[in-house]
């Protein structure tokens, strides 16, 4: 049996992390993730949890940690958002290196300045390349799911890297959503205990993030670089496990009335759960589009956006985050890259919006999906689109 | 290890580069950075040991007739030993003047 809980989405993560039984927890507060170190730091007071919490000076503090329990072999979580990972970004790279299976739920929120503490993807962008697993959730259940997953995933032994967890800021960590609890014998059995294979132990002495010199450090680069594709298989393999036991499966490319259409929209992220809104409607009204929404960033779906976009004519992207100076939207120069090489490809027209926490309508889909439309046919000089910027 | 490290595929290397020698470290010859090296004058040396001290990467030892003298598979030729030497026993030299 299972439990339908209405319950604020950092409350339910935490309590995933809860039932994960993780071993260690460092966390350094930070809007828009504090109630979810919160709800474990009090977890853990109250003996719900038997786990350690370490209440760190900072965030560069706080995955310094999380290398070190990660290292014996101890099962590790923790949470940030925004300045917080962008101050972790320095430790970001090392527990991807060294094969360290730390799992991190990122309440996505805007980089200063100007301080804002709503959300956007500048923080989840700037991490790109640091070598983590990166899974994108549009609401709470798929929060609960993946971080249940995210260890599964991470502490496989053809794996054993660290899993990063994407949740908008306040639209998921603040809101009260219906979540189905799934029964901790199941998880248990989901989940069961690991075993690092070359922790750190007196008893077998071992050297982690040693020096490599120019003779070893490119090989050392290029298995960090093969696991990590290869990881993808695996993530598959354990979404597919997911949804047999408990009902919910999850792929790396979502699609939303997409086979066929012929124009498409790419969202990242809760707002993907409004554009489906934005999408019935004009399905309604007889237009051909349909959705796809990315839930795996990193190993990047390659096959799966190719094969998900084959038939579309136009794509439309939506990036909640700008590369000053450069193409724009992150996610849809990763797009472009990706489809460039193809005969049959879409024109892409790449759109930011939602930045700082200002939300996109319904209605902002909609006219986002009919001028992407316009400008895919008669073409623009601009790189890419700003929608909603008054002047 | 079996092979030496230019042999090494990435297919080799232990997960995450994670060494599992303990004291492995002393294989690398950090001698070969050096582009000076400490000569001696061993008839001044007064058995002080200072350039033991002092020496940074600790690789200065006592020798059997009670003189101080660096290793030199590990010395990187920084001349510290030979600047603080009291009694100037130490004179470095430029490596290709042997």
């Amino acid at each position: 049996m299972t439990t339908r809980v209405g319950i604020e989405v950092s409350i339910a993560l935490a309590d995933a992390v809860k039932m994960a039984n993780a071993d260690v927890i460092a966390a350094y507060p930070i809007t828009p993730q504090t109630h979810i170190v919160e709800h474990l730091a009090e977890l853990v007071a109250n003996g719900e949890l038997d786990a350690e919490y370490i209440p760190v000076e900072s965030e560069h503090s706080a995955m310094s940690a999380c290398v070190g329990s990660a290292s014996v072999g101890a099962r590790t979580f923790t949470a940030t958002a925004g300045q917080g990972l962008e101050l972790m970004h320095e430790v970001l790279y090392i527990p991807s290196a060294m094969r360290l299976p730390i799992v991190m739920a990122v309440a996505n929120r805007a980089l200063s300045s100007p301080l804002s503490v709503w959300g956007d993807h500048s923080d989840m962008m700037a991490v790109r390349d640091t070598g983590w697993i990166q899974i994108v959730v549009e609401n709470g259940q798929q929060a609960m799911d993946n971080i249940l997953c995210a260890f599964r995933i991470a502490e496989d032994k053809r794996v054993l890297l660290p899993v990063m967890v994407h949740l908008d800021g306040f639209n998921l960590t603040h809101v009260v959503e219906p979540i189905v609890f799934p029964e901790q014998s199941d998880v248990d059995k989901f989940l069961p205990a690991y075993n690092y294979p070359l922790p750190l132990n007196p008893d077998r002495p071992v050297a982690m993030g040693d020096f490599a010199p120019p003779v070893i450090f490119t090989e050392a680069k290029w298995a960090q670089e093969v696991v990590l594709r290869d990881s993808k298989d695996i993530i598959l393999e354990c979404w597919n496990e997911f949804g047999k036991t408990f009902g919910r499966q999850y792929f790396p490319v979502e699609r939303y009335h997409s086979d066929g259409a012929k124009v498409l929209l790419l969202t990242v992220g809760s707002f993907g759960e409004t554009a489906m809104v934005a999408i019935d409607k004009m399905r309604a009204e007889g237009n051909d589009v349909g959705q796809i929404r990315l839930r795996l960033w990193r190993p990047f779906p390659f096959e799966e956006l190719r094969q998900a976009v084959k038939d579309a004519d136009i794509l439309i992207v939506l990036d909640r985050a700008i590369s000053f100076g450069g193409p724009g939207g992150v996610v849809a120069s990763e797009v472009k890259a990706a489809l460039y090489n193809l005969d049959k490809k879409p024109r892409i027209v790449s759109y930011v919006a939602g930045l700082g926490g200002r939300d996109i309508t319904v209605a902002a889909f909609e006219a986002i999906i009919k001028n992407g439309i316009e400008i895919a046919r008669t073409g623009s000089e601009n790189e890419y689109e700003i929608y909603g910027v008054r002047g | 290890m079996a092979k030496s490290e230019s042999e090494l595929t990435w297919k080799d290397l232990e997960i995450g580069c994670i060494v599992t020698e303990p004291g492995s470290a002393r294989q690398y010859e950090t001698g070969a950075w050096r582009s000076q090296r400490p000569t001696y004058d061993f008839s001044k040396c007064i058995k002080c040991g200072i350039c033991q001290l002092y020496c940074p990467e600790g690789c200065v030892e006592q020798n059997e007739d009670g003189v101080f003298e660096a290793n030199m598979f590990y010395c990187k030729g920084c001349g510290i030993c030979a600047k603080e030497c009291w009694t100037r026993v130490i004179t470095m030299v430029e490596e290709e003047e042997k």
